[in-house]
Formats: C-alpha cells, structure tokens, sequence
C-alpha cells in the first residue's frame, strides 16, 4: 500500500498555500522526519516533515504551484516492498493538478495582483461612497494584512514620531505577517520587538506617547491585552481628562480581536463593547482593505488613543483599495454598504461579510435590506444608524461578540429612544452564544454568528410586512 | 551596591550655603503645604483620597537637586511633594485638592492625578506600579528623539511587588533606557509592613536578575540623596541604562487621610521624628556647622507660612469648575485628515 503524502494545514487559519520547492525527487529514499518540501502559507514560509518512511514514488504537485487545498494529495510514498511505478492515488482526488503559470490561485497575502478574481462567495464590495474618492481612481486588489501593513509604512514615511512595538513585530514580521516589511524600510529603531510583556508594553508605550512620539503597539491578539488593559483604559483613555486637557496620549493600540479558527475560548473573543464603552477611547473595527488602510492612517494621525480592532480571518482576504496617495477616512463614520427599505442591519468587522451573505439571501426571498457597516464604536455614528431605521423601521444588529452589554444592546436602545415611532418590529439582536467559545468544531460552529441568524432574524423582524 | 561612602569631611560644611538654605525651604514646603492640606482635609475642602508626605521630604527634595533641565519626573499618588520639589505652584497644586477652577486639573483630578508640562512633572497616577512603565516609556521617547533627558521614575516598597514593576525593568535594561527608579520605601504598604509583604526586603536588589545597578540611600538625608541621586544620573545619562536608588525613608502620617496607623506603634513614629527628621536633622546641622543662624531660619520659617497660607486661600476663593467642563478635555478635537 503506497501511503499519500498530503497538503498540510500549517495554521489554524489556513486553507491553501503555495507549494513553493521540493526538497526531495522522486525516488528519493525518505525517513520519518525528513523535510522534504516547503510550504508557503498566509503567514510564512514552512518546512514539511516526513512523517512515513519509504521511496518518495510520484509527485503530484510540482513546485511553484499555488492555491494548493489544505489535505490536497500532494505526494506518493511507496512502502517497503513497493515498487514506486506501482503506487497511485487512493486520496480524495484532490491535488491541484494545474501548474503556476497555467493556473493562478487567489493572490497570496504578500503580493498583490491588479486582476486577482473575487474571491466566490462574497458579495461586491462597494467602494464608491466615501466621499474622499475622485471620478475614475483605479483600485488595486489587497489583502488587509498589506493594507494594514501600508497604512503603517505610509504614516511612517510621513511622520518621524510614529514607530510599531509589539512581540515579534519586526524579526518575524508579526505574527500573522502585518508589519512585513517593515524593518527593512524602517530599521529597528522603528520596528520595535518587545519581550512577551504585554502590560509593560501598553504602559511603556502610553510613556512614550507622553513623551510626544506616536506609539503603534501591536497585540498579537486581543485577548492578550487582558493583561495590558489597566493601562489601555486607566493611563491611555483616562488621561487627558484627570489632566485638564495636558496629557494627550496620541497612540494606537492594535491587533486581531475576535474568534480566530479552533483556539479555544482564552484566544476567541470579541473586545469591541468592553473598549467600546470607555470615555476617552476611539473604537475602529473595519470590514474590508480599504477601511483597513484609510482608518489605520486616520488612527495613527488621531491625537487620542485609537484601539484598532481587526480580524484575523480577515487578514488573508482581499478587497480594492483606491490607489490614491493618501487615502485617509474619517474616524466616527458609517459606511452604507448596501441600501435597501425594509429592515436596516448593522454590523462591524467581520460580521459585515455575513451581513452582505443574508441581505443577498434575503433579496431573494424579496426582503430588501439595508446593511450598514459601523466601521467606527466610538464614537458610534448613531445618526446613520437611526436614519436608516427612520426608512426601514426595522432594526437587527449584527456583532461577534456576547450578548449581554454588548453592542447590539447600545444600538437598540440608541434606536429605541430616538426612532421608537418609527419602528414596526422589536430591534432583533444577532450575537456569540452565551459561553466560553468551544473548541470542537461543531460546537464552535454552533456559538458563532453567521449568515444564517441574521438572515432568520431578519426575517422574523418583517414577519406580516 | 555599596552604601553612599563616608567623605572625611562633612557633607554639611562642604555644601555652599545657598544650596543648604535652598533644601531647608524645599523640605519645609512641603512639610508646611501637606500640614495645611491635612487640616482643609479635616475641615472637608479637600475630599477622596488624600496622601500625605511628611517624613520623606528628602527625597524629592535631594533628587529634584540633582537632575538637570529637562529631565522628566513621574510617581504615583503620594504626590505633592513631588509637584512642589519640580517648581509647581503651591496654588495650583492646593486649588487642585479642592477641587477647584485653577488646579492643576482644572479640578478633574484632585489629589493623586495632577500633572504639568512645563514643569516636567508628568503626574500623580492612581494605580500602585503604573508609573514604572510610564516612566520608561518617556526614557524610551528621550532616546528615540536622542535628547540626553533621564526620567525619574518613583514608586513605594508597596509598588514594589507589582509585576509591571520587573516586566519595564526588563525592557528598560534590555534597551538601557535612560530613567533612574527611585524606591521610596517608607516601611509601610499601606498598613503592610515590607517584612510582611517582601520576600527580599531590600529593594535596591530587585533590579540584580535585570542586570540594573542599585544601591540604598538614606532616605532620610537630603545631602546623602543629593550626592546617590547625582550618580544615579549620571550613570543614566551616559547611556549605561537604568539605575535604582533605594530611599530608605518614613511616613509620619497614615497611608491616606482616612488610616488611623494602627499597625505600627506611636513611638516607632515618635523616634524617627527625634531622630531623623529630615528637616530638623538638616537645620541642627547647619546650626553645627555655622551655615545658618536661628533667626535666618525662623525667617524662612515666616516666609514658608506666609505661602501656604496664601495657597490655601488661593484654593478655597478658587471657583468650582463650571458645568461644561464636565464635558471638555475626554478627546482632544482635531481633524485628523
């Protein structure tokens, strides 16, 4: 029996990768242990190990392929006894079988490509009603990370003040490959590695701020920032006020929030109502690549703290980015991503992927809706909010996070005491279970918002319209 | 780590008299200013959580005779020593404890959160340990905008046990940020003795697994403080990094207005007072040594008076902050694009 050699899952994010060498030919006698290939994923460059010993039999993947599907066959190891022009596949069928050049996958996250196809399954993205965009600016495909990682460098380019600290922000890059690049063009006086240290980072960093620099801190999660958030909110946000107006603290903390792939509860969690409900914060969560970047340089410009929350199933995909100089967008603004008139959705962050999925979906069952992307918790800009509603009369709120307390529970009551005559239907409100998030992958599955609730909630919301 | 060594001659005579004139006002200040401030306290002009000083103004005092223009300070709520020591007006800082228009807060931050630019004084913070990172961080901004400023980051025995305390000793060595940290040990974290709360008591060893130099000062002698403080600076200053100067010193007063001190005995107190007043021990001295006669310090005596007296009447005609400032100073409004 031949044994499969599979595309490995080198992250927990990952779906594919480049198979970017061989380290081994058919033919090649191979131990358990050997690196015989290696592997590009979102975040870096892999090396594979053998784990079967035998004769490397066939290759089924040349080198250089790309958008290879993680447990993809991409190899065939003959046994002992076995010869290798005897062994086929028995796998699932599904190796890539195109070449690089013959079949191009979706962009990796660290290139972009003017023509990279829309990733399926995802609506549009509108990009043409910030007001900052003139008639006929081109756009380039992006994969936030790099939008991210642009907004960076570009405000550093800008302004000598600004400079990123964080683990791993410069050597490795960051640990979901943000700051790429970064250390090269700035060195490491800019691009600061920090030992694992996440309350003396925040506080060192909220003293430099003080000190007049423009502090980028990275958490490589939110979660971690537990352990920095008496600085976040008892020095950064709080400051300026016990001072009488002295002590600006111009800073942005930044990093992934929210449920990432199958980590488990202490690295899973929404922090957008617990900063969203701090006086002397601003609050960004932004869905796709452009409001990654003209919201980053807008935070990294902003003379308060900025906590920045992005998404770190998001990283890898990509959306258009205007290619102006200075694409820079107003902190505090809605974004209207899809108009409709009968029930207003709001979402942040991820959840206005799922928002866009639903509104499809519930067009087809003649329901139009109105999704609106938040983009900014504080300040929130109810007005958008409470004007759509005032047009559909309908209200469900989408977040990731929990229920109780949470942002949902501020926009209907914002809604409720501003448009309650308007309204023809109780706000609904669409939100993490109320647990720990699971691990399993059914149960994790089963706590997380998606598409389907908010296209039941809606419907529910219209019932007899 | 050796302990401040002994000179042949006298500190005293050795020190010019203005200097010795100038350190005997600073001290009685602050003794006179947190005096008043207890009795508005009393009198219930000055609320919330109140701090005294008295016992340890040597310190601030010594260190603040040491540093050079433009070096920062920083500490935590025991502070309004700290805030007189770096020039701030004893107005300012009384109408802030009374909560009042023309404190240094505009009366938003009372007692343990006052600040001042100009003075380099960068507060007054409420949480015990927090000012250390702080303060490293303003070290970290001095080196990235390659000035020769160190920050004097101070904080208590009690902020000693914090763990944010090891994490910016750690990056402060690591990056040999130019901040020297001042341990005010007053013997007490709150109503905890340091031998009930240290593993290792003595504080100026905390920095040994960083690789930060430290040394005990009596805390006690405005001359000894002077002298560790100027080395202390120099060390930071010449880029070698952090460097801890352990005060050994001693609160009079309870931990807050509202503590009674029950956990300490009366003449524990009384004895350091008889013995090591820093302001009595330092004007015996001069006495000593001729560098000042009675009636030149019964002077100043008046004159120290006579300030406190106008900051307290300052901070109680003061108005309170006007209703709109309730809503002034949460973000600062500026276009960003």
């Amino acid at each position: 029996m031949s044994v499969d050699i599979l595309m490995p899952a080198l992250s927990p994010t990952m779906e594919e990768g480049t198979l970017s060498k061989w380290l081994k030919q058919e033919g090649d006698t191979i131990e358990s242990g050997d690196v015989i290939a290696e592997i590009e994923t979102d975040k870096a460059t892999m090396e594979v190990e053998a784990v079967d010993e035998g004769t490397l039999a066939k290759i089924l993947v040349p080198e250089g392929t790309e958008g290879v599907k993680v447990n993809a066959v991409i190899a065939l190891l003959a046994e002992e006894g076995e010869t290798p022009d005897s062994v086929e596949a028995k796998g699932n069928g599904a190796a890539a079988t195109g070449s690089a050049a013959e079949e191009p996958g979706p962009a990796g996250p660290a290139e972009r490509s003017e023509a990279a196809p829309e990733p399926a399954g995802r609506p549009r993205i509108e990009t043409g009603n910030d007001p900052q965009i003139p008639e006929g600016t081109g756009f380039t495909e992006t994969a936030i990370r790099d939008a991210l990682r642009d907004a960076m460098a570009e405000e550093m380019r800008r302004d000598e003040t600004v400079f990123v600290m964080g683990e791993e922000v410069a050597e490795y890059e960051g640990a979901y490959k943000v700051t790429r690049g970064l250390l090269d063009e700035f060195g490491p006086k800019r691009v600061v590695d920090t030992p694992i240290t996440e309350h003396g980072i925040a506080g060192l960093g909220v003293g430099a701020a003080f000190g007049r620099l423009k502090p980028v801190v990275e958490f490589m999660t939110w979660n971690f920032a537990m352990q920095a958030i008496d600085h976040i909110i008892n020095s950064a946000a709080k400051t300026l006020y016990m001072s009488g107006g002295q002590m600006g603290c111009p800073m942005v903390f930044r990093g992934p929030n929210g449920a990432a792939a199958r980590v488990g509860a202490q690295h899973s969690q929404d922090y957008s109502a617990w900063y969203g409900h701090v006086p002397g914060l601003k609050v960004v969560a932004p869905y796709d690549a452009a409001d990654a970047k003209g919201l980053l340089k807008a935070a990294i410009r902003d003379p308060n703290p900025v906590v920045f929350l992005e998404h770190e199933l998001l990283y890898g995909e990509s959306f258009p980015v205007p290619d102006l100089e200075d694409y820079v967008l107003p902190i505090g603004k809605a974004k209207l991503r899809r108009e409709g008139r009968d029930v207003t959705l709001t979402a942040h962050s991820r959840m206005v992927g799922f928002a866009l999925e639903a509104a499809e979906q519930l067009a087809s069952e003649g329901i139009e809706a109105e999704v609106i992307d938040l983009r900014t918790l504080r300040p929130l800009d109810t007005d958008t909010v409470v004007e759509s509603v005032k047009k559909t009369n309908r209200l469900v709120s989408c977040e990731e996070g929990w229920r109780y307390f949470g942002v949902g529970a501020e926009i209907c009551a914002t809604v409720v005491n501003e448009a309650f005559d308007y309204l023809d239907a109780p706000p609904a409100r669409v939100h993490q279970k109320d647990v720990p998030l699971p691990y399993a992958a059914n149960l994790e599955a089963m706590s997380l918002p998606g598409t389907e609730d908010i296209v039941a909630a809606a419907r529910a919301v219209c019932e007899g319209m | 780590m050796a302990k401040s060594t002994k000179k042949t001659r006298d500190p005293v005579e050795a020190t010019a008299k203005k200097q010795l004139i100038d350190h005997y006002r600073a001290m009685l200040l602050i003794r006179r200013f947190e005096e008043r401030a207890g009795q508005l306290y009393g009198m219930g002009h000055i609320a919330g959580f109140c701090h005294l000083y008295i016992g340890q103004e040597a310190v601030v005092t010594g260190m603040q005779a040491a540093i050079g223009e433009g070096d920062q300070v920083i500490t935590g709520y025991r502070d309004h020593g700290h805030m007189l020591a770096c020039g701030m007006d004893p107005r300012g800082v009384m109408a802030e404890l009374t909560g009042r228009i023309d404190g240094y807060s505009k009366g938003k931050g009372g007692s343990m959160h006052m600040f001042s630019r100009e003075k380099n004084f960068f507060g007054g913070h409420g949480i015990v340990g927090a000012p250390v990172p702080l303060g490293t961080g303003i070290a970290f901004s001095n080196r990235y905008k390659e000035t020769d400023r160190v920050c004097l980051t101070y904080f208590g025995d009690g902020a000693a046990n914090q763990g944010q305390v090891y994490e910016a000793f750690n990056m402060a060595s690591l990056w040999d940020l130019p901040v020297v940290y001042v341990i005010e040990n007053n013997q007490y974290a709150m109503g905890t003795s340091v031998e009930r709360a240290s593993a290792e008591t003595e504080l100026y060893k905390r920095g040994i697994s960083f690789e930060i130099e430290g040394e005990e000062v009596d805390g006690m002698d405005v001359l000894a403080v002077k002298a560790a403080g100027e080395k202390a600076l120099k060390y930071a200053r010449s880029g070698k990094g952090p460097y801890i100067l352990e005060m050994k010193t001693y609160r009079y007063r309870g931990h807050s207005m509202s503590d009674p001190a029950k956990y300490r005995k009366r003449e524990e107190v009384d004895d350091v007072r008889e013995h090591r007043d820093p302001i009595e021990s330092l004007k015996a001295r001069m006495l000593e040594a001729e560098k000042a006669s009675e009636d030149e310090l019964k002077e100043i005596d008046k004159e120290i008076k006579a300030r406190v007296k106008d900051a307290a009447d300052f901070a109680l005609e003061s108005p309170e902050p006007p209703p709109e400032d309730l809503w002034t100073d949460v973000l600062i409004e500026e276009e960003t694009a």
